[in-house]
């Protein structure tokens, strides 16, 4: 819940209700991005961004290399499997 | 554990360690007793105990487990209002997995859902709000739990829920707030703690500044940190070469996630779906003033502690428990009279053996359960 997930935006689905479709480790799923766009960063700007995901929301931008890593350490600690299986479940628990 | 060994292995791990062993051996001349640093997130003592973290550190350091699950310091009462609200035929009773399992004074949400009570794991907040649209004819209610981590993303939903009308959905608000239980551990007489590693994710939406007063005024080093292992090592370093240095203040390793103001556009969405409660009460702590956030009066209409009768009764923690004093670094959790007996993972006693991030479940899971000479 507290750790989240490094996924990449991959299209805005809805400009004016700030969702976008984000991949997280193969699992696509669709995040509210309000907290990470401004001024200087519109949805339409947004995609090919990679952000940390918390409970389907994008929280903050981070770099490409950096995402990865974190991928990386996620699946050591055994944080990844769980994270996607409650990302897939969704709604339709 | 490979990913372990090539963790103690990697040059950078060695290199801090090793620094950080010269630095407490300064340190340690002149002092009674170990250094204690409190890691006030789970998220932290759950790397902490996957990586082994406190073998690789001298024995003149201590690592204290802070209060920071979310899960684990929920409070029975509270569960007993969760299962209260399932148990209505008209709800559908909506929750992050982690809290299913948290023992209540009856039961658990886990055994609720087994009784027939429609309770349903959600990944996300949006996901109870989907579920709202989708069951017109039902009351959907999404249990917010969790820290500042998790603030902005029930405040944002409830927002979304307002502006379509979403009549059936609501929120059992149980938000709580990072710095006044920092404060409250740092006010209370037994507390021993010389330096804390503040909690990355929370300070990603609240920022640097509202730490400030730890160092200014209780004159304690913190530095935010983060989740990976070398984060932690290293933010371990910054506060030793704080004390090292004659140095206190708030300093931010986690730089690449944490910007020093936070972030402004969750913080307004917190600001304007919730207010300060008077207190909450924490499963080992008690209550502490101003460490929750309920919703507005404005939005009354999504809040499910206006919209049904919730009790909130106050159940005191059995008295055989000590989560209190491990907490607070007095004891270990070994040193508690029931730990691993009446109290463990399967049948946790206490908040601390709750959740895999809580100490004591740590010290149990990871084979810790006596102090070896
Ligand atoms: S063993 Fe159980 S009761 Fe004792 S401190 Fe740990 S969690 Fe609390």
């Amino acid at each position: 819940m507290c750790l989240g997930i490094p996924g990449q935006i991959t299209e805005i689905t809805s400009e004016e209700m700030l969702m976008a479709r984000v991949t997280v480790a193969g699992v696509s799923r669709e995040v509210n991005i309000a907290c990470i766009v401004d001024d200087a960063h519109p949805p339409a700007s947004c995609v090919g961004d990679w952000v940390l995901v918390h409970v389907g929301f994008a929280m903050s931008r981070i770099d490409e290399e950096e995402a990865r890593r974190t991928l990386d350490i996620l699946e050591q600690l055994g944080e990844v499997q769980e994270e996607l299986s409650a990302m897939r479940q969704g709604a339709g628990a | 554990m490979k990913f372990v060994d090539e963790f103690r292995d990697s040059g950078k791990a060695k290199a801090l360690a090793r620094e950080i062993e010269n630095i407490v051996a300064r340190l340690e001349k002149g002092r009674a007793r170990p250094l204690q640093l409190m890691e006030f997130c789970g998220g932290h003592t759950h790397t902490i105990f996957r990586y082994g973290i406190e073998q690789m550190l001298p024995d003149g350091i201590e690592m204290v487990h802070g209060p920071g699950c979310p899960v684990c310091v929920l409070p029975m009462g509270r569960v007993d209002d969760c299962v209260a609200l399932a148990e209505r035929p008209e709800v559908i009773f909506t929750t992050f997995g982690d809290a299913m399992r948290v023992p209540g004074s009856r039961k658990s949400l886990l055994q609720a859902k087994a009784d027939g009570a429609d309770v349903r794991m959600v990944y996300s907040p949006l996901d109870a709000l989907e579920l709202a649209r989708r069951h017109p004819d039902r009351e959907v209610i999404f249990f917010g739990l969790g820290f500042e981590t998790t603030m902005p993303s029930t405040a944002l939903t409830v927002l979304q829920a307002r502006r379509e009308g979403v009549a059936n959905f609501s929120l059992f608000c149980n938000h709580i707030t990072t710095v006044p239980t920092i404060k409250a551990v740092l006010d209370s007489p037994d507390m021993m703690v010389d330096g804390f590693l503040a909690p990355g994710h929370v300070s990603m939406v609240i920022g640097e500044a509202p730490f400030q007063f730890i160092t200014r005024d209780y004159r304690k080093p913190l530095v935010i940190t983060g989740f990976e292992p070398l984060d932690i090592l290293q933010s371990i370093w910054m506060v030793l070469k704080q004390f090292d240095e004659g140095r206190c203040e708030v300093e931010n390793q986690y730089r690449r996630i944490v910007p020093p103001r936070g972030n402004t556009q969750a913080l307004k969405a917190i600001n304007e779906v919730f207010e300060i409660r008077e207190f909450f009460e924490w499963r080992g702590l008690g209550s502490i003033d101003h460490s929750g956030v309920k919703m507005r009066e404005a939005f009354a209409d999504f809040d499910a502690e206006r919209k049904f009768t919730v009790e909130n009764p106050r159940i005191a923690d059995p008295k055989s428990c000590q989560c209190g004093e491990v907490v607070k670094g007095v004891i270990k959790p070994w040193d508690c009279k029931i730990f691993g007996r009446q109290c463990n993972p399967e049948n946790p006693m206490g908040a601390l053996m709750v959740s895999s991030e809580g100490a004591c479940a740590a010290y149990y899971n990871n084979g810790y359960h006596r102090r070896t000479a």
